[in-house]
């Protein structure tokens, strides 16, 4: 018997901290632009000693302003989608619930939209938009998902599937129609990827609040991670256990759709992230929540930096949304889950 | 066998005034409930009224075909349904008064288990039985592993420990989920059908070592079951349900009535009393 402790949570999560770390520098240094590592030391090193006049200007640029924020908004995302799956799958007690399959990243996706059209400069209102976005959805999809009162695995992943096909008809048609209004792409709402720019002023601040309000969701999650490994073993023993299941099913389940409608609203519907790392982490690390949530939130941001460097490299100087290497990626792993429940 | 438990039997009858004078540890008094399908229609079916008791140390069956009524009892007893009217006490308390972790340290249910979405360790989900003690976000301490450790030879699973619980076979599965149920440390233990996938060893083993946990260790179990030959080698006092009804309540001798069951169970069937005074139910031949 060796039970889980907090010391070896945090071991493991230092582990994976130092992967991120590494990842994060090869992610600095390539692209069109290329920069040393040692060119990324200094630079730090000047910013931190307020020396700045010294960093040149193009540098500067490249990294603090392109490359920079985007490894940040990469591990927001990542974090954020990863947790929010591993949430849906606890939720929904099924293997295979992931944001994107769902349709939930697309009812997200909506009300970013709608939230853009109607009142574009309102701060926060495209997150609380995409949340709400989110939460209808995954109601919906819940309810259409039962069958005879019981959840039923198949019909819960054709009625996400179904609902995911039908509100990017929806977003497509509004994308369209909505002409004029500044909505971005297709492929960004459909597909995701990390282009967007913070605002150019307060980038920090706007980066402190994506990121505090991914801790809270995701801090909300980690509280009931005893009670999802005892639902995760049976809802009904789970009650006799002494879980109170609706009031965890609730606090996942607001939680999970504030973390994808945080992650859509600024990076689009960045697919099988949500699937993907949750279930890698537990091929690595066991299906202990406790644990798995914090892996699935540093293995998230892991696996989108590292994704989008790939997408922004393979074809350049073109570059491909990040959501097509998830998906590259994640389908194959998506069809594999299912084959071996069918087995 | 048949000595030992003539034995036993006696020894139970002999102490019957001196258990009874203290509070029994499970009262169930005038409990009926009804299912409806929606607030305004006529009830679908409805249970009770039922009354009996159990002491510590005691073994009760409930017995029923199905559709009798006997999961919608256990689920009254487990605090899962509160009954239209009468009362259910586990140590003088209301079942449906205690906090749902308080009331998971004096109740513990094995029901058949549910699929499992991801593997799990054997000493894993005995763990499991600990949840109860302690706050909501927890992590196992070294006495929690202790009873769990316990619990497992208890049930003479020792030996599983270390096996993922999808590689056992149905007993073994049984006896973990016996196992995690006693590392809840309750007082009354509740057991839906517990012997529904065994084979007939497996079948006399479970209901040996739950005798032996009640006259050990001082459990009160409750079983439902339908295995009525079982239930009268082993148990202390039968319920027998018919329609939702609480027929008949008493020893096994006292209920295995040739009528009564023939009634209930509808078919030909004979007792006859063996000499350890426990009934045995044989189905009637047609010739």
């Amino acid at each position: 018997m060796r039970p889980l402790t907090p010391r070896r949570i945090t071991g493991i999560c230092a582990l994976l901290f130092a992967v991120l770390f590494v990842v994060m520098v090869i992610s600095l240094r390539t692209g069109a632009y290329p920069i040393s590592v040692r060119d990324i030391v200094m630079t730090l090193f000047r910013e931190v000693i307020g020396r700045t006049d010294e960093v040149p200007a193009e540098f500067k640029l490249v990294v603090f302003g392109l490359r920079l924020p985007r490894i940040a908004l990469g591990i927001l995302v990542g974090a954020a989608l990863s947790v929010a799956g591993a949430g849906f799958q606890a939720l929904l007690r099924n293997p295979l619930a992931d944001p994107y399959v769902l349709g939930v990243s697309s009812g997200a996706a909506l009300g970013a939209i709608l939230s853009l059209a109607f009142s574009p400069h309102l701060l926060g209102v495209i997150q609380l938009s995409a949340f709400m976005g989110a939460a209808a959805t995954i109601a919906i999809v819940y309810f259409l998902g039962r069958r005879g009162g019981q959840l039923d695995s198949g019909t819960l992943l054709l009625a996400g599937i179904i609902t995911a096909s039908f509100l990017s008809a929806i977003i497509m048609f509004l994308l369209t129609t909505l002409s004029g209004h500044e909505l971005r792409g297709m492929a960004f709402w459909l597909m995701g990827d990390l282009t967007t720019a913070p605002p150019t002023e307060h980038v920090l601040w706007w980066f402190e609040s994506l990121f505090t309000i991914f801790l809270i969701a995701a801090g909300a999650i980690y509280t009931t991670a005893s009670d999802l490994n005892l639902i995760l073993t049976g809802e009904q023993e789970a009650r006799h256990l002494g879980v109170n299941v609706h009031r965890v099913k609730l606090v996942v389940y607001v939680a999970a759709s504030v973390l994808t409608g945080l992650a859509v609203s600024v990076s689009g519907a960045i697919g099988y992230v949500g699937l993907l790392v949750p279930h890698l982490m537990r091929m690595m690390f066991g299906t202990d929540y406790r644990l798995l949530i914090p892996t699935s939130a540093i293995g998230g941001a892991i696996i989108i930096v590292a994704a989008d460097t790939l997408a922004r490299t393979v074809v350049a100087p073109t570059e491909l949304p990040v959501g097509a290497m998830t998906a590259l990626a994640g389908a194959p792993v998506f069809i594999y889950l299912m084959r071996r429940r069918v087995r | 066998m048949s000595a030992g438990t003539g034995g036993r039997a006696s020894v139970a009858s002999a102490s019957v005034p001196f258990d009874a004078a203290p509070k029994p540890r499970l009262k169930v008094e005038q409990v009926s409930y009804a299912y409806a399908a929606s607030d305004r229609s006529a009830p679908k079916f409805t249970l009770g009224p039922v009354t009996f008791e159990a002491q510590q140390r005691e073994i009760v069956a409930i017995l029923g075909p199905n559709a009798s009524g006997k999961s919608t009892l256990m689920k009254i007893l487990a605090g899962m349904l509160r009954p239209l009217s009468g009362r259910v006490e586990v140590d003088g308390t209301e079942v449906g008064d205690f906090e749902p972790r308080t009331r998971a340290r004096r109740i513990a249910l094995v029901q058949q288990e549910s699929e499992l979405l991801f593997p799990l360790r054997v000493w894993e989900y005995v763990l499991q039985g600990r949840y109860p003690y302690g706050r909501r976000l927890r992590f196992e301490s070294a006495e929690d592993c202790l009873l769990a450790g316990n619990a497992l030879a208890q049930v003479g699973a020792d030996a599983l420990r270390d096996r993922w619980m999808d590689h056992l076979s149905g007993g073994e599965k049984q006896c973990t989920i016996l196992a995690r149920a006693l590392a809840q440390q309750p007082s009354l233990l509740l057991l839906d059908e517990p012997t529904q996938h065994l084979d007939i060893g497996g079948k006399v083993e479970l209901l040996r070592r739950l005798r032996k946990l009640a006259d050990d260790s001082r459990y009160t179990v409750i079983v439902v079951t339908h295995e009525l030959n079982l239930a009268a080698e082993f148990s202390d006092r039968v319920v027998l349900l018919h329609k939702g009804k609480g027929l008949r309540t008493g020893s096994p001798a006292e209920v295995y009535q040739r009528e009564v069951l023939e009634e209930v169970f509808e078919a030909p069937l004979e007792v006859e009393i063996r000499r350890s005074g426990r009934p045995r139910v044989i189905l009637k031949s047609s010739q």
